[in-house]
């Protein structure tokens, strides 16, 4: 992947990611203690990596969607044409222009963030969140900001970027399809049935970035069901493999400007579930939904956004 | 009547052939579902998915968003039970023109209960968005990929491999929620799909030729249901419907059946024949056919039931009105 051209007044990649990822974290943060709840900790993990993502690793045209979210249209069907994908936020699709799956769709929040820090969606947007009526969803789904395909239960996006990654493939398209992942999707099998498909049939078009935060819904993934060594199992399934600080914006860039090997190319993102507000830490293993116990609690993490930078 | 050999082999190929946007996927059962030839005469638009059906519904789902028509291939259970999850999310909800192809439905199969499907038009009629066909002979089986494939949406095909007689003509195309009119009678309206429009066959040319006047429908879309020819010969007979089907009588065309009969506020008898809700095990389909009463003898006593009276038919009179041969060559009924 090219440098940018380097000038007097350039701003490196490097402080452009690490922005754009401070600004998710505090963004989310800041919707949480209004909404006194949501997904807190996968903004932490993955504030960085979805900051790489957007501002250096993908190359996506401008949006093609309304900076305001639309209403819900009604759910596909034959008969609803209104029904629309909030993959447009990510731009045209092209033979060249990557695309972007969503796997853990409760990283919504976040999600919508990084539209909102890298200016495909206001910052208004997110008044719509969980609101009645809107696609702003809690739990994403296919008509939601940045994300494309409905991918709960847990473990179906993989599947289906191969599919779309196959089809890509077949036209010849150059574009890559990117995949964001959460670490618990790799205790579901279908995980590791599509990686099977994705090594047999070469689909080295695909990148995963995994959120590797050893977070899950019942606690530390350690404690509920470990899956460890990750890496090594992957690796054995037929990808290349990278296990970096998913903190480190030039280590989670690195992997992605290498070219395609036919093997698809798997990033275990290292990652802190309290990265950046330290005081979550207290809360663990309980970090899978932060809702504040008191209003104490809610106003020690509304004083540390004050003096978040 | 003529008994056919491995009709969806040839004819997905010759169908296929201008037809490059259809990529066939395989669960690792490709020469039992018929797609061998498919492989070997197109090899670029075949893709081995392995033994692993849950990846490939989703996987599907992921080519039908770029456009490509995924033909997806297993035996039924395999993918509507085990795979139901991916079909709802990554199919069924976006409305995907994923085409499914499920093999060896009901009792169709010696493979006992872990190979036989016989829920699956119950479940699947569960899921919106869905369209739901069955064949039930030759001309069905070389017309249903038309019928699919106007379809804006996901469809679900219960197919038939092996030998399986021609019921209809050849020219006599299979119609998006339209039965086929097999006879017209007034006593007794009889709706039949799959295999068993074969036995119900025998069975109506026995019992028209002791009296009985039977509307005899063969039923091929299961979903959507609301063909206003059923409606009419539901609302028709004298004496009862029959339902007829190689399939649990909860939730399959009985059921479909009876809710039209509801909620149409008509005042008619029905007897639902088929898997009485109850599992099976492997044996011979004749065998299984007669053991849980989805056979034409089993319609005879239905019949003589609805009119209170006996016929004075028995095996011997339906034996010798078979309309095909016995189904015996080769593995047309092993796995």
């Amino acid at each position: 992947m090219a440098s940018p051209t380097p000038s007097p007044s350039a701003i490196r990649w490097q402080d452009t990611a690490l922005h754009v990822a401070r600004a998710i974290r505090r963004r989310v943060l800041e919707h949480v203690i209004i909404n006194n709840g949501g997904y807190l900790s996968q903004a932490c993990s993955a504030a960085e990596i979805l900051a790489t993502l957007y501002t250096r690793i993908m190359r996506l045209g401008p949006s093609q969607a309304p900076l305001i979210p639309k209403p819900f249209p009604g759910v596909p069907g034959a008969s609803n044409p209104q029904a629309f994908t909030g993959a447009d936020y990510h731009g045209p699709k092209g033979a060249a222009f990557d695309r972007f799956i969503v796997s853990p769709a409760h990283y919504a929040l976040p999600l919508y963030a990084a539209l909102i820090e890298v200016d495909r969606l206001a910052a208004e947007a997110l008044e719509q969140f969980n609101k009645d009526g809107s696609t702003v969803e809690m739990i994403g789904a296919e008509h939601s900001p940045g994300m494309e395909v409905t991918s709960g239960s847990l473990g179906q996006a993989l599947s289906q970027a191969a599919g779309i990654a196959l089809a890509r493939k077949l036209r010849g398209e150059t574009g890559r399809v990117w995949v964001l992942m959460s670490d618990g999707e790799f205790q579901s099998g279908q995980t590791w049935e599509a990686l099977q498909v994705l090594a047999f049939h070469r689909l080295d078009n695909v990148g995963i970035y995994v959120d590797v935060n050893r977070q899950q819904c019942d606690g530390s993934m350690s404690d509920v069901l470990d899956i460890e060594p990750l890496d090594e199992r992957i690796r054995a399934f037929g990808a290349t493999v990278f296990a970096v600080d998913g903190h480190d914006v030039e280590a989670l860039a690195a992997p992605a400007a290498l070219p395609p090997a036919h093997k698809p190319l798997v990033v275990l993102a290292q990652t802190n579930p309290w990265q950046g507000i330290d005081l979550l830490r207290a809360r663990a293993p309980k970090l899978h939904y932060v809702r504040f116990s008191s209003a104490e609690e809610r106003q020690r993490f509304a004083d540390l956004l004050a003096t978040m930078p | 009547m003529n008994l056919l050999t491995r009709v969806h082999a040839q004819n997905l190929v010759d169908w296929a052939r201008d037809r490059p946007e259809v990529v066939v996927l395989s669960a690792d059962l490709t020469s039992s579902t018929e797609i061998d030839l498919f492989r070997d005469t197109y090899p670029e638009r075949f893709f081995s998915m392995g033994m692993a059906e849950q990846n490939m519904m989703s996987f599907a789902g992921g080519l039908a968003r770029e456009g490509f028509f995924p033909f997806v291939h297993t035996f039924a259970v395999f993918l509507y039970r085990r795979a139901l999850d991916q079909i709802s999310m990554s199919i069924a909800y976006p409305n995907l023109p994923v085409r499914m192809f499920g093999f060896l439905p009901g009792i169709t199969t010696p493979g006992g209960v872990t190979h036989q499907a016989i829920d699956d038009i119950a479940t699947l009629r569960t899921l919106p968005n869905m369209t739901l066909l069955e064949c039930g002979d030759a001309t069905d089986v070389e017309t249903v990929l038309d019928v699919a494939q106007a379809i804006d949406g996901p469809v679900y095909v219960r197919m038939l491999r092996g030998e399986i007689p021609r019921l209809f003509d050849a020219s006599d195309a299979m119609r998006l929620n339209q039965a086929r009119v097999l006879s017209v009678g007034t006593d007794i309206t009889l709706l039949s799909s799959g295999i068993c429009t074969e036995e119900a066959m025998r069975a109506t040319s026995v019992l028209q030729a002791r009296g009985v006047s039977i509307q005899h429908l063969h039923i091929s879309t299961l979903k959507p249901f609301d063909d206003p020819a059923v409606l009419h010969a539901l609302a028709q007979p004298r004496y009862g419907v029959i339902t007829m089907e190689n399939h649990s009588v909860t939730g399959g065309l009985g059921t479909a059946v009876a809710e039209m009969i509801a909620e149409a506020g008509l005042a008619r008898r029905l007897v639902r024949i088929g898997l009485k809700d109850t599992y099976a095990h492997g044996a011979s389909r004749p065998y299984l056919m007669r053991e849980y009463g989805l056979d034409a003898l089993a319609l005879v006593r239905q019949v003589e039931a609805l009119l209170n009276t006996s016929l004075d038919i028995d095996e011997d009179d339906l034996a010798a009105i078979r309309l095909t041969q016995v189904h015996s060559v080769a593995k047309a009924e092993a796995l």
